[in-house]
């Protein structure tokens, strides 16, 4: 569904991503990870647009992304750091993001909004809200058009035990109805039930990408935490 | 492009600044009229205050509002939204809400004590000049990331437009004063939106003959036809390029 080849980006004298071909195929729920800096988010904004390759081309569904913008309506993206017009109210910015995605064929999945309880903090300004619910805000946003296609980056991070649980609830609901979901997340004891492959990037280049149980084999490790430590040290 | 728009107008509008700016115009040209007893002095001074204030105001205000956007750009970009779309409706919201303040604190005034062709030329400029200035802010925004550096940028833009560009002139009119440098002057009116706004507003109140033999020969170009066409045309230039030039700049910004 999302094929890149041979993208390369460099801010100033770093190399963010270096020479890195991937494809992530339909059904699947992939966890982006590594350590900090090593250009998982960089990849990302690559997909979404929001970053210009300097080198290499992305196809979103057999067609290359370059200077297009209705691909992205079958994304939905979670970002790391939510950044919203401060004197939106919540209401204000889903009612926006409705406006602009209005396409009367996609049913609004509100099911996070009522899980989170939002409803009741709508006409609360963005700069009032704290950093989790933030985060609320940019999951149900993600969420809401049932896009085919998941981008969460750190979605659990800031969110309390109750909502992160919720969260990932939902992920699993979505990831069964067969859509493509890419996560990244430093939280690795999480991702065990979530996720079916795993793409390990390091200096902005791509480590391995192998299936979930592949790589259990490989390692004799059951859980991912120890599987990735055992790599890690290796 | 019109939704986003919309939401552009909607949060200029419940910004106070324009509103102010608007009383301030209006405050101004009021008092400046009511003060000289002739309406045609009273626009003399309201030209001067203008090609100050619009300049500096829609210079400034646009920059700031491009950097405190970055969140709603940033919102947008990741959404099936055309990136062109998104700058163009930052452009489209402030010069539109600009170009109404001007009209409603200068432009109304002016009609009410003045309303004859230098009125309206008036007018017309101060529009224009707010637009172009919107256009260079776009520029100025879209080149630097640092918002410091951005507005510090904006700034001298707006300084060498108003006072050190006139002031390179005059140097360089005292350096070579034994050559015949009248047309040359037309072109490097050119160079300067606040200029070509200037000279075309005091040819239109007949005091050209107070800026000598120079005053004649902008007579001959900018009095006619084709010179003010043309001096229309050298400020929608002003507005096209620069908003082109952020836009290209825009389109392969990273996020």
């Amino acid at each position: 569904m999302i094929t890149a080849k041979n993208i390369t980006k460099t801010f100033g004298r770093v190399k963010a991503l270096n020479d890195i071909s991937v494809s992530f195929t339909k059904g699947e729920c992939i966890a982006l990870l590594g350590p900090n800096g090593c250009g998982k988010t960089t990849l990302i904004k690559s997909i979404l647009g929001m970053v210009v390759p300097d080198k290499g081309n992305i196809e979103f569904d057999g067609r290359p992304i370059s200077e297009q913008w209705q691909y992205r309506s079958n994304i939905g993206y979670m970002p790391q750091i939510g950044r919203y017009p401060e004197n939106m109210t919540i209401a204000n910015v889903i009612d926006m993001m409705k406006d602009i995605r209005k396409d009367t064929t996609v049913h609004l999945d509100e099911e996070l909004i009522v899980s989170f309880g939002l409803q009741e903090l709508m006409d609360k300004k963005m700069h009032t809200l704290s950093g989790g619910t933030r985060q609320k805000v940019s999951a149900c946003l993600a969420f809401l058009f049932s896009p085919d296609v998941l981008i969460l980056d750190e979605p659990t991070a800031g969110l309390d035990p109750v909502s992160s649980e919720q969260l990932k609830k939902k992920i699993v609901l979505e990831k069964e109805k067969g859509k493509l979901i890419l996560i990244t997340s430093h939280v690795l004891s999480e991702l065990d039930e979530l996720i079916t492959e795993v793409f390990y990037m390091q200096d902005g280049r791509l480590l391995f990408h192998k299936k979930l149980l592949e790589l259990i084999q490989d390692t004799g490790e059951e859980r991912l935490v120890k599987a990735i430590a055992k790599i890690m040290t290796a | 492009m019109k939704k986003i728009l919309k939401y552009v107008i909607v949060d200029i509008v419940q910004n106070k600044i324009v509103l102010i700016y608007t009383f301030l115009l209006l405050l101004i040209a009021l008092s400046v009229f009511n003060l000289e007893s002739n309406s045609a002095k009273g626009l003399l001074s309201l030209l001067n205050i203008i090609l100050i204030l619009v300049p500096l105001i829609s210079i400034i205000f646009s920059t700031i509002y491009i950097y405190n956007s970055s969140e709603f750009i940033e919102l947008l970009v990741s959404q099936p939204v055309k990136r062109k779309s998104i700058w163009l409706s930052l452009f489209g919201g402030l010069a539109s809400s600009l170009s109404l303040a001007f009209f409603i604190g200068a432009g109304i005034p002016i009609l009410l004590y003045h309303a004859d062709a230098t009125g309206i030329t008036m007018i017309l400029t101060g529009l224009f000049l707010t637009v172009v200035f919107v256009s260079i802010a776009m520029l100025a925004a879209g080149i630097t990331r640092d918002k410091a550096k951005g507005i510090g940028l904006s700034i001298l833009l707006w300084l060498y437009f108003s006072l050190i560009f006139d002031a390179l002139v005059l140097f360089f009119l005292f350096q070579f004063q034994d050559y015949p440098l009248e047309r040359a002057m037309v072109f490097f009116s050119f160079l300067n939106p606040i200029d070509l706004g200037r000279i075309q507003i005091l040819l239109q109140m007949d005091i050209s003959a107070l800026m000598g033999y120079t005053g004649a020969i902008f007579r001959e170009f900018f009095g006619n036809y084709i010179g003010v066409s043309l001096s229309f045309l050298g400020l929608l230039i002003w507005i096209v390029v620069p908003l082109m030039w952020s836009l290209k700049k825009f389109s392969k910004k990273d996020l």
